[in-house]
C-alpha cells in the first residue's frame, strides 16, 4: 500500500488548491474558497493545513510540523509521519532547516527567511463570525470593509475585563484592507506576521484559504486609549533561561507547584544545546 | 441628472413653497410580488423635522413601503430621493451599495417593532449604542463609552445597565435602547416599524413622549409606519392611509382623523375603540 | 386677520350608504385685528365646525377661509403646521396630550416649538400657570389626572403662551368659577388690545357681551331650506 500519489492528494486537487493559493496571496487576508477534499483524519485535526502543505511540497523540501510550538505532541508526529509516508520528504525538528512549516497556533521563535513557508491550521476562519452569524452578511461586511463590528468584540472585552482580553486569535487587518483572524495563535505572536517568509492558512472544515505574501503589513485592531500588547507570562523559561519566549505554565506536582517552559521545543532545546556547549568549552578550558 | 429633471417636473405643484428643500422624496413607488402589488403609486415629500404617519391594516403595504424606501427591499419602479450632504438630491435605489448602507449607519436609523430584530442580543447595552460610532470610524474606547452613557440617559436607562446585555431588559427597554442606538449617529431621518406594538399602554406612553421629545430636539424626520391611530395623532405632522397597497388618503393628521374622506378612512376611524 | 368667504362644508357618509350631508353654505365672516367675534346660533347649526374650518381640523370643500393672508383652504399640511406654529392659536374644550408630559412642558411646548429657549418657555408658562391659580404642586404632573375645570385652565394657558395674532376660542370661559372666569377675560382683553383677532363660541352670555365686538349667527350659514 505504498503507492500513493506525492503528498496523498491526486494532481488534480493539488491544481485547484493551488489555485486558491495563489488567489489568497493575490489579495492577502481575503478567505478564498476551495473545495476541501476528505483527508485521512476528522476535522479538526489540521486537514486545511495538511490539504495547504499537500499542495505546496515538493520532493526537496524539508518538512516540519509543529503542534501549540512542540514538535513531539500527537498531532505534530501524526501528520509529520503521514507525509513522511506519502510524499517521502525529508523532515526535521530543527526551524532554520526547514522550508516548510506546518503549525497548530504558535509561529515559531526563531525568525523566518524568505525561502520558508508557514502553513497555519485554522478552525474558523471568519474573524466577524462570533457577532454576526450570516455567512451572507460577512461576505458583503468584508467587500465593503464595514468592520465596525470588530471593534465592538474589542469594546466588550475591555468592558467586561477592563482590558482587551482576547489573548490569541487577536483580529487583524492586512494591508489597511482586511480582517483576518490569525487563526488561534497567542497574541504574542501578532507583531512576527510581518515577515519575510509566506504564510498560508488552510481551513479544512471551513472550506477556506487565505494568505499572506512576505512583509505584509499585518496591524492588530486596538483603541487608541488601549493600545494593542503583545503579552506573555512574566517569567523566563525554567529549562533555558530565554526571557523573550511564549511560555507555557506547567504544572509539576501535586502541591499546586508550577513553572514556565518555551512552547517553542525546538527553540527551547537548541538554546539548551548551546548552553551545554558553552558549559562544556568552558569545562575543557578549565581542565585544558 | 436627467432623472433628477423628470421627478422635479414631477413635484411642480409642490414648487410654489420651494423655500426649504426636502429632505426625503418619494416618486411614483411600486412594488409587486408577482401579480399581487405590495404597493403602488406612492408619492410625498418630507421636509426637515417633518412625522409622517402611514396607517392601514396588516397587509395594506405600508410595511412593504416602509421597506422599499429604507432601502430594505428594492422597488419595482420610481424613485426614492434623499438630501445626502454632499451630493444634495440622489435617488437611493440606484446608489450604489456601499453609500447606501453608510446611509444607512449615519444618516438614516431604522426602529424595529421588535428589539431583538434591531439589536444584538449578545452584545452589552453600551456596546450597541457604540456599534454605529466605531462603524464609522470612533476608536477611543473612553469617548465611545461616555457617548453611550450619555445616550442610555437621554432614553432613560440607568447608566448602571451599561454592562448589561439586552436580553436582562424589558421589553420597553429594549425598545428603547434600540432607539438609542440608532439615534447616536445624529441621523437626519427614522424610520419606524410598529415602535409601540407589543408594549404594555404605559410602556407605550413614555416611549411616545421620549421619541416626540428627540424628534424635536434632534429636529429628526421620520416616517413612522403603525395601525395604532393614537400613536399618530400624538406623533406625527402629517398622515397617509393606505388600503391594498394604494394611498387613500393623505393630508394633516388630525385632519384626516377628525374628518376623514375617504370610505376606508372613516371605516377605521370609527372602528376605534373610545376609552 | 381672519377672512371666511362663500364657504361650503359637507360630510360624505360612505358607511352610512354614502349619504351627503352639507351642513354649510355661503358663509362669510371677517374678523379685523383686535377685534372678538362670538359666533352664535343653536347647538348643531355649525359653530364648532366652522371653527374647525379654520384651523384646518375640517376640510372645506368651497370657498375660502384666509389667516393672515394665508389660504387654508386646499392648503399643504406644512402650510397648517406653520401656521398654526406661528400665528393661529386654538383654546379646544378638550385636552389632548401626551400622557406623562408634565404640566408645565405641556404649556411651553408651543413656545418650544418655536424654538424658544427652553428656560424662558418654562417661566412664561409658569406666569400663566399662576396666573390661572394652577397650584405650583401641580405642574410637574401630567394634566391627563387633573379636574375638567383644571384641564380647561391648563388649555386655555397653552393657547395663549404665545401672542397669536389669531385665536379660535371653543368656550373657554366654560366649567371655571368666578376668579378664573375674570382672570380668562383679562387673558382676552389684553389678546385683544395687543391686535389678535379672535373668533370664538360664548355659551356664558355675560362673557360674551363683555368681550365680544360681533355676534353672527351661524344660523343663516344653515343651506337653504333647511333653516
Amino acid at each position: 500500500m505504498n503507492d500513493y500519489n506525492f503528498a496523498y492528494l491526486d494532481e488534480q486537487t493539488k491544481r485547484m488548491i493551488r489555485r486558491a493559493i495563489l488567489k489568497g496571496l493575490a489579495i492577502p487576508g481575503y478567505q478564498v474558497p476551495f473545495a476541501s477534499r476528505e483527508m485521512p483524519m476528522p476535522f479538526g485535526w489540521g486537514t486545511g493545513g495538511v490539504q495547504v502543505s499537500a499542495a505546496t511540497l515538493t520532493p526537496e523540501d524539508v518538512f516540519k510540523v509543529i503542534d501549540q510550538g512542540a514538535d513531539d505532541t500527537t498531532n505534530a508526529v501524526s501528520i509529520r509521519k503521514f507525509f513522511q509516508a506519502t510524499a517521502g520528504v525529508d523532515t526535521t525538528e530543527e526551524t532554520d532547516k526547514a522550508t516548510v512549516i506546518q503549525t497548530r497556533h504558535r509561529i515559531p521563535e526563531a525568525a523566518l527567511n524568505e525561502d520558508q513557508i508557514l502553513v497555519y491550521q485554522v478552525p474558523i476562519p471568519e474573524p466577524l463570525r462570533f457577532l454576526e452569524p450570516r455567512e451572507t452578511e460577512t461576505r458583503k461586511m468584508h467587500s465593503l470593509e464595514e468592520y465596525g463590528l470588530m471593534h465592538v468584540k474589542l469594546y466588550e472585552d475591555i468592558a467586561r475585563h477592563g482590558a482587551i482580553a482576547t489573548a490569541y486569535a487577536y483580529p487583524v487587518k492586512v494591508e489597511g484592507r482586511y480582517v483576518m483572524d490569525p487563526s488561534p495563535i497567542p497574541k504574542f505572536d501578532n507583531p512576527k506576521m510581518t515577515m519575510p517568509a509566506i504564510q498560508l492558512f488552510g481551513a479544512g472544515r471551513e472550506q477556506r484559504i487565505y494568505a499572506l505574501p512576505p512583509y505584509t503589513e499585518v496591524v492588530s485592531l486596538d483603541f487608541e486609549d488601549y493600545p494593542f500588547e503583545a503579552s506573555k507570562a512574566d517569567h523566563s523559561c525554567e529549562l533555558c533561561g530565554a526571557d523573550d519566549s511564549y511560555l507555557d505554565e506547567v504544572i509539576v506536582d501535586d502541591q499546586g507547584g508550577r513553572i514556565f517552559v518555551c512552547s517553542d521545543t525546538a527553540y527551547c532545546a537548541s538554546r539548551q544545546t548551546a548552553l551545554q556547549d558553552a558549559a562544556a568549552a568552558q569545562h575543557e578550558e578549565i581542565s585544558a | 441628472m436627467t432623472l433628477q429633471k423628470s421627478s422635479e417636473e414631477f413635484f411642480t405643484e409642490f414648487s410654489e413653497n420651494s423655500a426649504p428643500r426636502p429632505l426625503f422624496r418619494v416618486a411614483n413607488i411600486e412594488k409587486r410580488y408577482g401579480q399581487r402589488i405590495g404597493c403602488t403609486g406612492v408619492n410625498f415629500d418630507l421636509y426637515p423635522g417633518e412625522v409622517m404617519g402611514i396607517v392601514g391594516e396588516s397587509g395594506s403595504g405600508k410595511s412593504t413601503l416602509l421597506n422599499c424606501l429604507a432601502g430594505h427591499l428594492e422597488p419595482d419602479q420610481g424613485e426614492v430621493l434623499f438630501d445626502t450632504r454632499d451630493a444634495g438630491l440622489v435617488d437611493t435605489v440606484t446608489m450604489a451599495e456601499p453609500e447606501r448602507r453608510m446611509l444607512s449607519r449615519t444618516d438614516w436609523a431604522f426602529v424595529h417593532q421588535h428589539a431583538r430584530d434591531g439589536l444584538r442580543m449578545s452584545v452589552s447595552a453600551g456596546g450597541n449604542v457604540g456599534e454605529r460610532l466605531m462603524a464609522v470610524g470612533a476608536r477611543h474606547y473612553g469617548q465611545i463609552r461616555d457617548e453611550a452613557i450619555d445616550w442610555l440617559g437621554r432614553v432613560e436607562i440607568n447608566e448602571t445597565r451599561i454592562d448589561d446585555r439586552p436580553s436582562a431588559f424589558s421589553g420597553g427597554m429594549q425598545q428603547r435602547l434600540q432607539i438609542a442606538r440608532n439615534l447616536v449617529t445624529g441621523p437626519r431621518l427614522v424610520f419606524m416599524d410598529e415602535p409601540t406594538g407589543g408594549l404594555d399602554v404605559s410602556v407605550q406612553a413614555r416611549l411616545l413622549d421620549l421619541l416626540r421629545g428627540l424628534v424635536r430636539q434632534m429636529g429628526l424626520s421620520a416616517i413612522i409606519v403603525t395601525h395604532d391611530l393614537a400613536v399618530v395623532r400624538l406623533l406625527a405632522d402629517r398622515l397617509m392611509v393606505m388600503k391594498d397597497g394604494h394611498v387613500v388618503e393623505t393630508g394633516l393628521t388630525d385632519q384626516v382623523l377628525d374628518d376623514p374622506q375617504h370610505a376606508y378612512t372613516q371605516l377605521l376611524v370609527s372602528s376605534v375603540l373610545q376609552v | 386677520m381672519i377672512s371666511i368667504q362663500n364657504v361650503e362644508k359637507n360630510f360624505t357618509l360612505h358607511n352610512q350608504g354614502t349619504a351627503v350631508i352639507t351642513v354649510m353654505s355661503d358663509a362669510n365672516v371677517e374678523v379685523t385685528p383686535g377685534e372678538c367675534v362670538a359666533l352664535s346660533g343653536a347647538s348643531g347649526a355649525g359653530k364648532s365646525t366652522l371653527m374647525r374650518m379654520i384651523y384646518g381640523n375640517y376640510l372645506t370643500q368651497s370657498g375660502s377661509i384666509r389667516v393672515d393672508g394665508v389660504e387654508v383652504v386646499g392648503a399643504n399640511p406644512r402650510d397648517v403646521l406653520d401656521l398654526r406654529r406661528t400665528t393661529l392659536g386654538y383654546v379646544s374644550q378638550f385636552l389632548r396630550v401626551v400622557p406623562r408630559v408634565p404640566t408645565l412642558d405641556v404649556v411651553a411646548e408651543p413656545l418650544l416649538a418655536l424654538g424658544e429657549d427652553e428656560g424662558a418657555a418654562r417661566n412664561k408658562a409658569a406666569t400663566l400657570l399662576a396666573r390661572l391659580n394652577i397650584p405650583e404642586r401641580l405642574w410637574s404632573l401630567s394634566p391627563t389626572t387633573f379636574s375638567g375645570g383644571e384641564q380647561q385652565r391648563v388649555n386655555i394657558a397653552r393657547g395663549f403662551v404665545h401672542p397669536y395674532r389669531a385665536l379660535l376660542l371653543d368656550e373657554p370661559t366654560a366649567s371655571l368659577d368666578a376668579q378664573n372666569r375674570e382672570t380668562v377675560m383679562c387673558l382676552i382683553e389684553e389678546a385683544k388690545a395687543r391686535g389678535a383677532a379672535i373668533v370664538g363660541i360664548f355659551h356664558d352670555e355675560s362673557a360674551r357681551d363683555r368681550v365680544c365686538d360681533r355676534v353672527p349667527d351661524v344660523t343663516s350659514f344653515l343651506p337653504k331650506g333647511d333653516a
